[in-house]
């Protein structure tokens, strides 16, 4: 079978391109595929290194534009943790890594706003013990990534909060 | 040991072959990622952390109507055979089971399992709500799965910011929080050769695949996991909807494919599936990648009807029977791998007699 582009090529790719509802199944040569950004060769699932390396060079970027002293102030993540495994540490970490981030989603999604169900957290209810074991918690983090100055900020917050 | 009388179906409902196009498509599976506001994310948090998430989910859950009549399991207190069964029902992520020699089991981690829906706690996420059907059912997955959601978000606060949805440890989950995927049975494209091109094809249009068992998995006996790739930028809706055409369009093709082996090629074919048939039914000893190839072949002689008499509810069973922690199972002790051999081969054995002579 012929390519529908060339007509001149024997098709072997089979693309179905779909805009709205509208669904085309067009057959394609090896060119016009490859013209049109569409890889015929098979190649394993390919989302892990997508991510890694979309993720390499927008830190490679952020890197120069904003050091490595980014840190978040509730789970003491850096770009440099973040690098290395690709996840970040909590929900804070999306306005440290803000900048940054951004930029990642947009890559990685080809957009970088979300359009689905929008949501409202119910009103809390966290008494003092939630906010104390919160800050126990950050406190033991801190004292785990050898950070003593907030170490020591926490430790008088809570204090003053037993008291 | 794990009772699994006492989980609803034994989390297996979805095996009844009752779906559109269950021959093919095995099983449609959705799972939205949260987390709950003001804990770190389950791979950085501390334990006390992960059992407080814990703690405030099981709350929750008493006052949500998609738990009720559900069961809860603590995934961090079984041994890891039981781990390996709730992993080979597709209950559990190899990462919540903790199966992964490197990263042991994690504090916290839990599953709760209701008619309806599921969900992993202290996942690489706090929470991944979930809802599987049989067949193709995109549609009755969503739906169940974001009332779950709406229901669970009313009780517990979830991680949210207007510009960029829910917020998840993996950027590349970020947004919707939303996989669906659709686990699809393609011996005819792979026989024919067309699955490259058909597998390129779903990358083209922001989709990807997967093996048997999600994430990092090989494929086997020709299943494929297909499912969208992003989950910015599209609502819910769109994203499902999305995946429904493609997954249309792939059925389509290997209904074609299989027309082409029998027209093309047709006694080699039925020569082999009789074989894939004959070992099954004869065989004393199989290892699990031979059983899958074999149960490939006799699915797809099914489906061309040359095998009458066997459905596919039972080939859907020994799939996930005749994988070794549901085989240790069964035998009620640990099996090496000769053992478990053996035993798969007799388990095959015994359930095809039985088909065949009813």
């Amino acid at each position: 079978m012929l390519c529908d582009v060339c007509k001149e090529r024997d098709a072997v790719v089979n693309v179905t391109h779909m805009e709205k509802s509208e669904m085309t199944l067009l057959r394609l040569c090896e060119k016009c595929a490859s013209e049109r950004g569409i890889e015929t060769t098979v190649t394993p699932s390919t989302s892990k290194h997508l991510v890694g390396e979309v993720l390499q060079s927008v830190h490679l970027q952020v890197s120069v534009a904003q050091g490595e002293s980014l840190r978040c102030p509730f789970c003491s993540m850096t770009l440099r943790d973040f690098r290395s495994t690709g996840r970040l540490g909590c929900a804070r970490c999306y306005d440290t890594f803000e900048t940054s981030l951004r930029e990642l989603l947009r890559r990685v999604h080809g957009n970088g706003r979300h359009v689905g169900r929008t949501y409202v957290a119910p009103a809390p209810v966290a008494g003092r013990e939630a906010t104390l074991n919160e800050l126990r918690d950050r406190l033991r983090r801190a004292i785990d990534n050898e950070e003593f100055e907030s170490a020591a900020t926490l430790r008088d917050q809570i204090k003053g909060m037993d008291e | 040991m794990l009772d699994i009388a006492l989980i609803p179906d034994g989390g297996l409902a979805w095996l009844d072959a009752s779906g559109e196009h269950a021959d093919l498509v095995l099983s449609t599976r959705i799972r939205l990622a949260r987390n709950i506001e003001g804990y770190a994310f389950a791979g950085r948090s501390r334990e006390g952390e992960r059992l407080r998430v814990l703690a405030q989910v099981r709350d929750a859950a008493q006052r949500v109507p998609s738990l009720q009549r559900g069961v809860l399991l603590r995934v961090d207190d079984m041994p890891v055979q039981d781990r390996q069964v709730l992993h080979e029902r597709h209950l559990v992520s190899r990462e919540l089971a903790g199966l992964d020699p490197r990263h042991a089991v994690r504090g916290g981690a839990a599953l709760f399992v209701a008619e309806r829906v599921g969900m992993m706690v202290n996942e690489e996420d706090h929470l991944r709500l979930q809802a599987v059907r049989s067949g193709l059912a995109i549609q009755s997955a969503l739906d169940a799965v974001m009332r779950f959601d709406a229901e669970l978000g009313a009780k517990v606060p979830y991680a949210y910011s207007s510009e960029f949805g829910f917020l998840t440890a993996c950027p590349t989950n970020t947004g919707t929080g939303m996989r669906a995927s659709v686990l699809i049975h393609l011996p005819g494209l792979v026989l024919t050769k067309e699955i490259g091109k058909v597998l390129t094809g779903l990358q083209s249009m922001g989709l990807t695949y997967r093996g048997l068992y999600g994430e990092g998995s090989e494929v086997v006996g020709n299943y494929f996991q297909i499912s969208n790739q992003t989950t910015l930028g599209q609502s819910e809706e769109e994203l499902a909807d999305h995946l429904n055409k493609v997954v249309r369009t792939v059925i389509h093709s290997e209904h074609e494919a299989r027309r082409v082996l029998v027209r093309d090629a047709g006694y080699i074919i039925e020569d082999k599936l009789w074989r894939a048939y004959g070992t099954l039914r004869f065989a004393r000893s199989l290892t699990f990648d031979e059983a899958m190839n074999y149960l490939s072949g006799v699915r797809l002689a099914v489906g061309l009807k040359l095998i009458s008499g066997l459905s596919v509810y039972t080939l859907n069973k020994l799939l996930i029977f005749c994988q070794s922690a549901h085989l240790a199972y069964v035998e009620g002790r640990a099996l090496t791998e000769s053992e478990a051999g053996v035993a798969r081969a007799r388990y095959v054995r015994e359930v095809l007699a039985s088909e065949a002579s009813t």
